[in-house]
C-alpha cells in the first residue's frame, strides 16, 4: 500500500490511476445520487413545521460539510508539496480548489433560499454565515494566487501557504454555532436533531454521493492539469497523438 | 537538519502561529461575534442600551396580542423575559414557544395605576427573524413528543 503511494508521485502513473478510478468514483456517484433522491425527496416523511420546504437540508448541509472537508485536502495536500515538493499533491490541491467554491456557494445560495420563507432573510450577519463566506473568499483567494504565476511550482509554494493559513478558518465555521448565539441553528448531524430515521438516511445517501462527486471531479480534472504541466515529455505526447489517431 | 525537517518546522511553526493568532482574535473580539443578546444579558446590563441591537430568545407561551398590524408577544430565555412590540409581517416560523430574534432598541412605558407609577422596558422591534431550532421530525414524532411532554 505504502509502495502504490509512492509511486503515485510520478505524473505518468498518476495520470494512469485517476483515469482507471473514474468509473469507480462515477457509478457509485450516480447510484447514491439516485437512491438519496428518491430517500429524500420520496421516502422521507415532511417536518412538522416546514413542511416540505426543510428538505433543501439534504442539499445544503453535504455542500457546507464537503465546502470545509475539501478546504482541508487542499490544505494538507497542500502541505505536503510543500515539504515532500511533491508535485502530485500540489495538483490534487490546485484541482480541489473550484470544487470547494462551488460547494461553498451552493452552500451559501441553498441556505439564504431557505433563510427567506424560514427566518425572514435572505442573508444576515451571524457568525456561521459571515465565516462560510470567508471561506468562499479563501478559495477565490488560493485560485487567483495559483494563477498569478506562471511557473506551476512558485504557485503552489505561494498559494499553499495561504491554504495553510486559511485552515484556522475551519474550527471557526464548525464551531460558531456552539460560541456565539446564532440566528443560524446548532448541529442536527449527530446531536439526534434529525428525529426520523428516514430522514438520517437521505442525508447519509446524499453525503455519500457528494463525496464520489468530488472524488470524481478531482480525478478528472486531475488528468487534465497533469498533461497541462507535464505537455513537453514523450509519455504525454504520445498519449494524446495516440488519442487523436 | 535536512532541508525536508527544515520545511517541516516552517510549515508547523506556520500553523502554531495561525492558530495561536486566529485563537486571540476570538477571544478579543467575543463581544462583537454575538449575533444577538438574550433577555438575561439585557436584564444585565449587558445589552447596549440607547443604540439598537438584537434580542433573541422563545416567544412565550400565551403572550402574543395582535392589534391590526401591531404585534406584542414577549421573549424569553426561561431566566429573564422581556416584551417586544413590532409592527410589520412575521416571518413563516414565527410562533408562540418557537425561537426568534428581534432588532430594535430599548424603550420604557410607564404605566399609571392605583398603585402608582411603575416603569419597565419595552423592546421595540424593526425587525422579527424567526430562529429555526435543529429539531428536524415528521408530525406524527412531534405530535408524540409533546404527549409526552404534558405528561410530565
Amino acid at each position: 500500500m505504502w509502495k502504490w503511494i509512492q509511486r503515485q508521485s510520478s505524473p505518468k502513473i498518476f495520470y494512469q490511476t485517476c483515469a482507471n478510478l473514474t468509473p469507480w468514483f462515477f457509478w457509485p456517484f450516480i447510484g447514491f445520487l439516485v437512491i438519496g433522491l428518491y430517500w429524500s425527496l420520496i421516502v422521507s416523511p415532511a417536518d412538522y413545521q416546514q413542511g416540505d420546504g426543510y428538505r433543501i437540508i439534504f442539499i445544503h448541509v453535504p455542500s457546507a460539510i464537503l465546502s470545509m472537508m475539501v478546504y482541508a485536502v487542499m490544505a494538507i495536500a497542500g502541505g505536503i508539496g510543500l515539504i515532500w515538493q511533491i508535485k502530485m499533491a500540489e495538483v490534487v490541491a490546485k484541482v480541489s480548489a473550484p470544487i470547494g467554491a462551488a460547494f461553498t456557494i451552493i452552500a451559501l445560495v441553498t441556505g439564504a433560499v431557505w433563510g427567506k420563507p424560514m427566518w425572514g432573510a435572505w442573508w444576515v450577519w451571524d457568525a456561521r454565515l459571515t465565516s462560510e463566506l470567508i471561506l468562499l473568499f479563501l478559495y477565490l483567494a488560493y485560485m487567483s494566487l495559483n494563477n498569478a504565476f506562471d511557473n506551476p511550482r512558485t504557485a503552489a509554494k505561494s498559494s499553499s501557504i495561504l491554504a495553510l493559513v486559511g485552515l484556522v478558518n475551519l474550527p471557526i465555521i464548525h464551531y460558531s454555532v456552539k460560541w456565539w448565539n446564532t440566528l443560524h441553528q446548532g448541529y442536527s448531524v449527530g446531536t439526534g436533531g434529525l428525529k426520523d430515521p428516514d430522514m438520517q438516511i437521505a442525508l447519509a445517501l446524499m453525503f455519500v454521493a457528494s463525496i464520489f462527486l468530488y472524488a470524481l471531479l478531482v480525478a478528472i480534472k486531475a488528468k487534465t492539469e497533469v498533461l497541462i504541466r507535464e505537455q513537453n515529455s514523450r509519455w504525454v505526447q504520445e498519449e494524446v497523438t495516440g488519442a487523436v489517431s | 537538519m535536512t532541508r525536508r525537517q527544515n520545511r517541516m518546522l516552517l510549515v508547523a511553526l506556520l500553523l502554531f502561529g495561525v492558530f495561536s493568532a486566529g485563537y486571540l482574535g476570538i477571544k478579543a473580539f467575543n463581544e462583537n461575534l454575538l449575533y444577538f443578546y438574550t433577555p438575561t444579558d439585557v436584564a444585565n446590563g449587558k445589552a447596549p442600551i440607547g443604540k439598537s441591537f438584537r434580542v433573541g430568545g422563545l416567544v412565550e407561551k400565551d403572550s402574543v396580542q395582535r392589534r391590526d398590524m401591531m404585534v406584542s408577544f414577549v421573549v424569553t430565555d426561561n431566566n429573564k423575559s422581556i416584551e417586544v412590540n413590532y409592527e410589520g409581517i412575521l416571518p413563516d416560523l414565527f410562533r408562540e414557544g418557537q425561537g426568534v430574534v428581534t432588532s430594535g432598541s430599548l424603550t420604557s412605558k410607564c404605566v399609571k395605576n392605583w398603585f402608582g407609577k411603575g416603569c419597565k422596558y419595552i423592546f421595540l422591534a424593526t425587525d422579527v427573524l424567526a430562529k429555526h431550532d435543529e429539531n428536524y421530525m415528521p408530525p406524527e414524532v412531534a405530535a408524540a413528543l409533546e404527549a409526552t411532554a404534558g405528561k410530565e
